[in-house]
């Protein structure tokens, strides 16, 4: 096998005047959000397409619906 | 054209507002050609981390390319600016020669920083602006060199988030702010001197009151910066955080009705020219739009806030498409900060602020939001680290309701004092 | 007056098994004042005054972020008598003081309420809460191999009972030996947290033993886990700090422990309850989560708007508030309904269609607010791992009674049984 191609990405962006920093996205998807500080959500704009079950859940959890996620990659790179 | 379906839109300007625009004339139903014209070569990215984890390494700068609903019907033309507009041939020429028609045309071309007076020591080795994409690239890979020491010129947003991301890189930082506080000419002395003092605690040196006067170079390179006061800071990366101007010039000759402060958008949206009456092909959204908000008794303001550029975008947007929204925008401007280890919030403009309220929480535990009154009306709140309490001060302020709120709270140290927010 | 009764019938057990319908009539005046018989303390003078109802979806949202709303609602605590006065005149006395000085930061305004919960939510690592999405799903696949072979499955009893009270115990780092005495006192303790509930005189001196004999069993796990720490939830609360240097004391730390157990498990059942049930009468919907695992997160989170574990929260007004027409005075009762907000058409089309694929969904079956609640991550993982293996391992299931038997809390809604016939458990 050549070697794999680079994983594709989503996007996320999140609305950070809508964010109450209920952090339910944290749970949800621990390795793409995280809450700094007490209130401060860091988050990963471009998480790999291989966790988008997770990036989803964090997406649905999320009390203010906050999170905007774009997912092209099952149009390929 | 005149109420004919619009076949051909184009959109000047490539960031936040410009994409949510053009997103809504899609969602409202406008399936004819769309350009979007972008002066950088990249596809909308998100800014705020620029100037916050993309200097501490911890977002990849291209990373930031925001989410988009838009298909591949799209028409990119990134990486050339806009000249000039033709409104009688509704024409757009851009830099590289091309020109482009249009039947409707949304104007979004955002603030470029604002550069040093003099243009030789701006040009000096490591003396950066941040704006863009590239200005944070750039300003990453001088913080990641070792520098002895970070000169960060101006208090606003930008100048602290900027200290704050240095000192989170462990890297000596002095801030010159003009003004008695950082963030005085937002939030007032008051606050702002509380925020300083949040910086001065992870080992910020703070010049207040202080102006640098000119920049000292060695082969090419700055070396140190000479204050009014006859001091010196030694230095060898300076970070120009002195605002923002708006990208306005390319509309000379237009006949609208347009300066350094933005164009000039009537109650809908639509641009005006400089007879004042509103051309129905154009709108304008984000950083440039200068528009009549209804809170501030009809008085133009131009808002450079993120979620600003999306509402007003998305609103400019359906306006274009036809689909005009039934009330006129008049979102409550909202920002966001994240500096000192802490989240700053606000809602409203602090604008003409006669006084201000500690009304939940307390300063001396780092968690508080303050409340802004003028005449007697609420007119403004900031949270530090207290956001769950700010929708509901939004909620007054949209209403103007009375100033101070007199009324029994949780979460509040204390009776609260009537202070000086402290604008000069 | 025709007010005075829509809450009372919304109390009513025989309106349990469908609030839905008297939610929607409630939702006309989406603030209302409306006597409320049957709740609370007689001499409060709750009765005559009535409480304050918030039922659309707008006012609940305001509401709940309004800071002029305190949760400080509770009631003094009375220890029953007990007949020996040494307890009645001493001991209990003092006993009631210190649990009323400790109340749980569900029931707490800020500042202390800021302390123990940051404290909580610090120990309540997303590591932690993904380590008990995994035993969740070990646990839910335990439980049904212990049906194999039945054709009928008490999908309460078998697996929404037990399985949060396990979580729970691993969670704290309980003994195994000692989770059997948690399920107990967890049930007890279930039917003591209700408010308005009449009970006898015999049920609430019990209801103060288990309290008590739950604290005693907790005073001794705390200062064993600080003798001996592991890596679990209590040891993290008893030995560690939260970054602005606070450690909670022991009886905050036995209260907080003890506000984890009956609102971490209560609500669980409910939940799996709530959620199994509406699968069944949506018969697509569970073919298609059988199909594609991968829609338990819509499903859960839409059961949450749809048929939510707690139906309503109580406040109290600190000041009056103007709100959608109408002013609360200060110092009145305020309900939030959550139930009724969730199927508000204002915030949802369609409200009464369960539709896992609604977007934007902003319900409030978890509350919001300060007092969101702390444990919604697991008991979503909970849910997600109860429904996934029910749908993967029933074959040709079918509800044996429709409308099941309600358990009789109003508040903490759900069934009591919900029996389903299987071809055979896989």
């Amino acid at each position: 096998m050549s070697s794999p191609a680079p994983q594709p990405s989503l996007r996320v962006s999140v609305d950070l005047n809508l964010c109450q920093a209920y952090a339910q996205c944290c749970y949800a998807a621990p390795q793409h959000f995280r809450i700094e500080g007490h209130e401060a959500l860091f988050y990963d704009p471009a998480p790999a397409a291989r966790d988008r079950a997770d990036i989803e859940r964090a997406q649905i959890a999320c009390p203010v619906q906050a999170i905007r996620v774009e997912d092209k990659s099952h149009e390929g790179a | 054209m005149g109420h004919g379906q619009p076949s051909r839109a184009l959109v000047i300007g490539a960031g936040l507002a410009a994409l949510r625009g053009a997103e809504a004339m899609r969602d409202a139903g406008f399936s004819g050609a769309l350009t979007i014209v972008g002066a950088e070569p990249y596809r909308p990215y998100d800014r705020p981390p620029l100037s916050k984890h993309v200097l501490t390494g911890e977002i990849a700068p291209d990373a930031t390319t925001v989410p988009s609903s838009l298909g591949e019907d799209v028409d990119w033309h990134l990486g050339s600016p806009a000249v000039s507009l033709d409104r009688a041939d509704r024409l757009v020429h851009l830099a590289d020669g091309t020109a482009l028609t249009y039947d409707r045309l949304l104007i979004a071309t955002g603030t470029r920083a604002r550069p040093w007076p003099n243009p030789h020591e701006g040009r000096l080795a490591g003396v950066y602006t941040l704006r863009g994409r590239d200005d944070a690239i750039a300003l990453r890979k001088a913080l990641t060199s070792s520098p002895q020491r970070v000169l960060v010129i101006g208090g606003g947003l930008i100048g602290c988030e900027v200290a704050s991301a240095c000192r989170q890189l462990s890297l000596p930082v002095t801030l010159v702010q003009p003004g008695p506080a950082p963030l005085a000419r937002v939030l007032g002395r008051y606050i702002g001197a509380i925020v300083g003092a949040m910086h001065e605690a992870r080992g910020v040196d703070l010049r207040l009151g202080a102006e640098v006067e000119w920049l000292e170079q060695a082969n090419g390179r700055l070396v140190r910066a000479h204050l009014v006061d006859g001091t010196a800071i030694e230095a060898d990366i300076a970070l120009l955080a002195l605002g923002a101007m708006r990208n306005t010039e390319w509309l000379d000759g237009s006949g609208l009705s347009f300066d350094a402060g933005g164009v000039d958008c009537d109650a809908d949206g639509y641009v005006l020219d400089v007879d004042g009456r509103p051309d129905t092909a154009i709108a304008a959204a984000g950083d440039v739009a200068r528009f009549p908000h209804p809170l501030y008794g009809g008085r133009r303001i131009a808002v450079e806030h993120w979620g600003h550029a999306v509402a007003q975008g998305v609103h400019a947007g359906r306006l274009l498409a036809g689909d005009k929204p039934e009330r006129c925008y008049a979102a409550l401007p909202a920002f966001w900060s994240g500096q000192a280890g802490v989240t700053l919030k606000s809602v409203g403009l602090t604008a003409g602020a006669d006084a201000m309220t500690i009304a939940q929480g307390d300063p001396a535990t780092g968690r508080f939001l303050a409340v802004y009154g003028r005449e007697g009306r609420c007119i403004a709140a900031v949270s530090v680290d207290c956001g769950r309490w700010l929708p509901a001060y939004a909620e007054r302020i949209a209403a103007a309701e009375p100033f101070p709120p007199e009324e029994t709270v949780i979460d509040r140290a204390g009776s609260p004092a009537i202070l000086a927010p402290g604008f000069s | 007056m025709a007010d005075a009764t829509l809450l009372s019938q919304i109390k009513d057990f025989s309106n349990r098994a469908d609030p839905y319908p008297l939610y929607a009539r409630l939702r006309q005046t989406p603030v209302s004042r409306q006597l409320d018989v049957g709740q609370g303390d007689e001499s409060s003078g709750d009765e005559a005054r009535g409480v304050w109802v918030a039922a659309s979806h707008d006012a609940v949202m305001r509401l709940q972020n309004d800071p002029r709303l305190s949760v400080e609602t509770q009631p003094p605590t009375k220890r029953p008598p007990t007949g020996n006065p040494v307890t009645d005149y001493l001991v209990n006395p003092v006993k009631n003081r210190i649990t009323d000085s400790h109340q749980p930061f569900l029931f707490r305004d800020p500042p202390a309420h800021d302390l123990l919960r940051v404290a909580t939510v610090h120990q309540f690592t997303p590591a932690r809460v993904q380590a008990m999405r995994a035993r969740s799903e070990r646990l839910v696949d335990e439980l049904l191999d212990r049906k194999m072979g039945s054709h009928e499955i008490d999908v309460v009893a078998d697996l929404a009972y037990p399985l949060p009270v396990a979580v729970i115990c691993e969670l704290f780092g309980v003994p195994e030996g000692d989770e059997a005495s948690f399920h107990d006192w967890s049930s007890q303790l279930a039917t003591a947290v209700e408010p308005g509930v009449v009970v006898s005189e015999e049920t609430r001196i019990e209801n103060a033993r288990t309290f008590d004999a739950i604290s005693d069993y907790l005073a001794d796990l705390v200062a064993e886990k600080r003798r001996q720490p592991r890596d679990d939830l209590l040891s993290g609360l008893a030995n560690h700090a939260t970054p602005d240097g606070y450690r909670m004391g022991d009886l905050d730390l036995i209260s907080t422990a003890i506000l984890i157990l009956v609102a971490g498990h209560e609500t669980a059942v409910n939940l799996i309850g709530n959620a199994w049930l509406t699968l069944m009468r949506h018969p697509d919907e569970l073919e298609r989560l059988r199909a594609e695992p991968g829609r338990a997160p819509r499903v859960v989170e839409e059961v949450m708007r749809y048929d939510p574990p707690v139906q309503l929260v109580s406040r109290k007004t600190l000041s009056a508030i103007d709100i959608a027409g109408t002013t609360i005075p200060e110092g009145e009762a305020v309900v939030l309904m959550l139930a009724a907000g969730n199927r508000d058409p204002a915030a949802f089309p369609d409200p009464d269609r369960f539709d896992p694929d609604r977007v934007g969904t902003r319900h409030l079956g978890f509350g919001g607010g300060l007092h969101y609640c702390v444990g919604a991550p697991l008991g979503r993982f909970e849910a997600e791992a109860a429904l996934t293996a029910l749908a993967r391992r029933l074959k040709a299931p079918r509800l044996i009674e429709d409308p099941p038997p309600y358990r009789r809390p109003a508040t903490l809604r759900g069934p009591e049984r919900l029996r389903v016939a299987v071809e055979r458990i896989l």
